[in-house]
């Protein structure tokens, strides 16, 4: 058995280590807001929160996140959550499917910078492909989070 | 029989399956439509439904699927506004496949065009209705009533809240006199609002197919031959076997049918990721059959070679050999467009369960009614045994209406009686697609001594859509060729065509055959423009002429002067006479298509010899605009999808089997090259035209003009990176 700590709650599953994350959290655990999208960490549709900071959780072995704090899309993160108001504010999605992965990857930019520049937010943000374009949204919805958090 | 009816009455809300005890208006789609002039109405079969609740919650049905374009917010929206409703009470209810919806295929860009009368008029009998229930209620004229926000308001300053006017309303006829809201009076049809699904897409909970889950369910990945429409010749499954979680290893064969699931082997496992280690471990040999010398980069030279010689006449006028004869300058050029794939984030999937002759399916699928209609091929049943459950889609674009990969879940839940999940991966989506076609286009074209276009030859091979309908098709449809034929004002004009085989499946992707001609009709006229030494914007206005009305044989009329108007809205909005910083470059392309018209003026620099767009100038008259943000969303977006085919997009073949793998080697645009994109929508009263597709056949041909003007070199082919320019 394998134990997992995802959104402050403990999993404990029967699956091959070398699973990768994603699938421990979709098809074990049944947490579905992380998404596949490639497989090969190209596209970022599966970020999840490792520690504060985004990984691919299909690239991500489920041996190598034991006892790490793991955050998906359905966790609570101050960040995480002052960002889906910005997305409800801004109406970012369009399909939908890729945005828990942007969000996770915009929360892991402001975990850890609390004044990104436009530059910044496109390098954190330029390994989530979106392919109905929202990226003109997701920015925005990025900038108003700091310029909330900044008046706070 | 009335084509809307109220029925309430409880031997009619059982039959459709909705909780009883609130207000119910259905309406026979399909006959409202043909019908609504003459009155005939055999057959009472209702289909849309609006259903008000005591409590006062309004629940809306929405036949069409939700893939980002955003129609479960504008088609009930269109039901609140006419209703009076509060927006806020209003929920959807996503109707499942079925034939009395009339046509669910949502692709096309029209669900607000075919539904927006439709849900007008359900909206406006309910408000009739029901200022009818409180005037009965409080013994009042009804003039003295009116229907606002959820409540009727009577002269005298009292007010009803909507559900409390249920049990009266529910005993009414419905009115056979409409009286429509003065569009000026519109509280969301016309304005800005979110999509009612934005919390749950934020949070994660809305379910895609690919989340959807049954207890006892396997997930199956299916292994399908290289080469399209090979077949399984031998294959070992011993090592598959061997790994934790795989449970069963069967052959599916493939069926031969537009939708037919393309066959395979398919790997049944506990979980996704099983699943696609079994796969691997599969050794099989295949029949790779007749595409298997499919090579798409020769195949880009016979189609060139055909284009220059002599096609099939599709439309003529004039005489264009003699023009060119006459002309003071000739223009000759070739256009060649590769394969595209249309890479929706969420990859095919489905989950079926199959028990005894009925099956229940949960599916992305844009076409929930093909969906059924091949499942029920398949099981040899009826339609009532088979249901389509419709999710969320990650994404469309054409490839979710094509349903093979649910007959696919299907084929394996009979097989192994259990509720199964197809999962396609990445590669096999890229691998294994409709793809978008590829094309040579020819064109000839002549001034005189003024710089005016006296005739235009456009010559067109690329593999018709019907070759996927009809094997063996080789030539364009009508409507695919005649897709050439822009409205210039030009005397002598023909339209050819050449021949061109399929050798992969051929769809439609994300404004189908307006990418290719929307494409080389944009840069040839910006090429023809610099021939005549006039600047691209006053020689395109001048090149569609005088305002007119383009006969199309169809039933929405083609405007010139509607398509001049976004062009120079877009010029305004980009400052286009006014100079640009040293380095920066404008492009301009409009086009027509879906009945709606776009313009879109970029302005690009290179920054060491790579092409960088900074900003997007688009404008759209697609008649009424429904909701503005989704309209805003749709060509922002269509812009995005237009830079990944302009820069990366291109599917190739060898040995009969795709290049391709994933997001890695078939690239999309990412945050970090996007543009600022500027959405500028016409005011109209005209009926609503398509939103979802029309921005994106502008987007590429506006880029290689600017780049033109930057380089003085013309691109015809695409995409950019083969010319290592991105």
């Amino acid at each position: 058995m394998t134990t997992l700590l995802i959104n402050k709650k403990k999993y404990s599953i029967d699956v091959d280590p070398e699973m990768p994350l994603l699938w421990a959290i979709r098809d074990s655990i049944g947490l579905t807001g992380t998404k596949f999208g490639c497989g090969i960490g190209a596209c970022g549709a599966c970020k999840v929160l490792v520690d504060n900071v985004a990984t691919y959780s299909c690239l991500t072995p489920v041996s190598t996140v034991i006892g790490k704090n793991i955050t998906t899309i359905e966790g609570t993160s101050e960040n995480l959550q002052l960002l889906q108001k910005s997305w409800e504010e801004f109406n970012v999605p369009q399909c939908g499917y890729c945005q828990p992965g942007q969000l996770i990857t915009a929360t892991s930019l402001l975990n850890s910078n609390k004044n990104p520049s436009d530059t910044d937010i496109d390098d954190a943000m330029s390994g989530n492909i979106c392919r109905c374009g929202t990226y003109q949204r997701i920015k925005s919805a990025i900038q108003h989070t700091v310029e909330l958090k900044k008046h706070r | 029989m009335s084509e809307i009816q109220n029925i309430s009455r409880r031997s009619f809300i059982k039959n459709i399956g909705l909780a009883s005890g609130g207000l119910i208006l259905a309406c026979n789609y399909t006959l409202f439509s043909k019908d609504i002039a003459s009155g005939i109405a055999t057959e009472f079969n209702p289909n849309l439904f609006v259903q008000l609740n005591p409590d006062g919650s309004l629940i809306i049905i929405c036949s069409r699927s939700e893939m980002g374009n955003g129609v479960r917010t504008s088609l009930t929206s269109i039901v609140a506004d006419e209703m009076e409703a509060n927006w806020n009470r209003v929920s959807v209810k996503q109707a499942t496949g079925d034939a009395k919806y009339g046509d669910q295929n949502t692709d096309g860009s029209r669900s607000v065009t075919d539904f927006y009368e439709t849900m007008r008029t359900m909206g406006a009998m309910a408000r009739m209705m029901l200022i009818t229930a409180a005037a009965k209620k409080w013994q009042v004229p009804e003039n003295e009533c009116t229907a606002q926000n959820h409540f009727i308001i009577h002269s005298s300053g009292k007010k009803i809240g909507y559900g409390e006017l249920v049990d009266v309303v529910t005993t009414l006829p419905v009115p056979t006199n409409i009286t429509y809201k003065n569009p000026k009076d519109f509280k969301y049809i016309g304005k800005y609002l979110k999509s009612i699904d934005v919390k749950d897409f934020a949070n994660g909970s809305a379910v895609f197919g690919i989340d959807k889950r049954l207890p006892n369910m396997k997930v199956v990945a299916i292994a399908r031959c290289p080469v399209t429409f090979g077949t399984v010749k031998s294959f070992d499954k011993t090592a598959a076997l061997k790994i934790k979680g795989v449970e069963d290893v069967i052959e599916i064969p493939r069926i031969e049918k537009p939708f037919g699931p393309l066959g395979g082997v398919a790997v049944i496992a506990s979980n996704t990721w099983a699943a696609f280690k079994g796969r691997e471990a599969l050794e099989i040999k295949w029949n790779c059959g007749k595409n298997e010398g499919y090579d798409s980069e020769k195949y880009m030279i016979e189609l060139t070679e055909r284009v220059h010689k002599a096609g099939k006449v599709e439309k003529e006028t004039g005489d264009v050999n003699k023009a060119f004869g006459e002309a003071a300058k000739v223009i000759e050029s070739t256009f060649q467009l590769p394969h595209l794939a249309h890479a929706p984030m969420e990859v095919p999937n489905a989950v079926a369960w199959v028990q005894g002759d009925r099956c229940e399916v949960w599916a992305p699928t844009q076409s929930p009614q093909s969906a059924q209609e091949e499942v029920v091929a398949y099981l040899g049943t009826t339609p009532d045994k088979v249901t389509i459950n419709v999710t969320f889609l990650g994404g469309g674009f054409g490839r979710k209406s094509k349903p093979d990969y649910i007959v696919e879940a299907a084929m394996v839940s009979k097989a192994i009686k259990a509720p199964v999940q197809v999962v396609w991966s990445r590669e096999d989506d890229i691998k294994h697609g409709y793809y978008h076609t590829v094309s040579a286009q020819y064109m000839k074209a002549s001034l005189d001594a003024q710089g005016n276009v006296t005739g235009w030859l456009h010559r067109s091979a690329f593999p018709s859509i019907m070759s996927t309908f009809k094997p063996g098709t080789d030539y364009p449809a009508g409507w695919e060729a005649s897709s050439a034929a822009v409205p210039f004002d030009i005397k002598n004009f023909k339209i050819e065509s050449g021949q061109a085989p399929a050798m992969v499946r051929i769809g439609w992707m994300r404004s189908v055959i307006n990418i290719l001609h929307g494409f080389s009709t944009n840069v040839f006229a910006d090429e023809l423009a610099h021939a005549a030494k006039q600047d691209p914007l006053e020689f395109r206005l001048k090149l569609i002429g005088s305002d007119r009305i383009e006969d199309t044989k169809d039933p929405i009329k083609y405007n010139t002067a509607r398509l001049k108007n976004v062009l120079k809205l877009a010029a305004k909005n980009a400052n286009y006479n006014k100079p640009l910083p040293k380095g920066h470059a404008y492009g301009l392309a409009v086009h027509y298509s879906f009945y709606s018209y776009v313009a879109s003026v970029v302005e690009v620099s290179m920054i060491d010899d790579k092409v960088k767009v900074h900003n997007v100038y688009t404008v759209i008259d697609c008649g009424t605009a429904v909701n503005k943000n989704t309209i805003t969303a749709q060509l922002e977006g269509a812009a995005v999808f237009g830079m990944s085919l302009a820069y990366y997009g291109k599917i190739t073949a060898k040995d009969g089997a795709i290049e391709q793998n994933s997001y890695s080697d078939y690239r999309m645009i990412r945050m970090n090259e996007t543009p600022k994109v500027h959405v500028e929508i016409v005011e109209s009263t005209e009926k609503p035209t398509g939103v979802g597709e029309p921005g994106v056949p502008v987007i590429a041909p506006a880029i290689i003009n600017a780049v033109f003007k930057l380089t003085g070199k013309r691109y015809y082919n695409l995409p950019l990176s083969d010319y290592d320019l991105v």
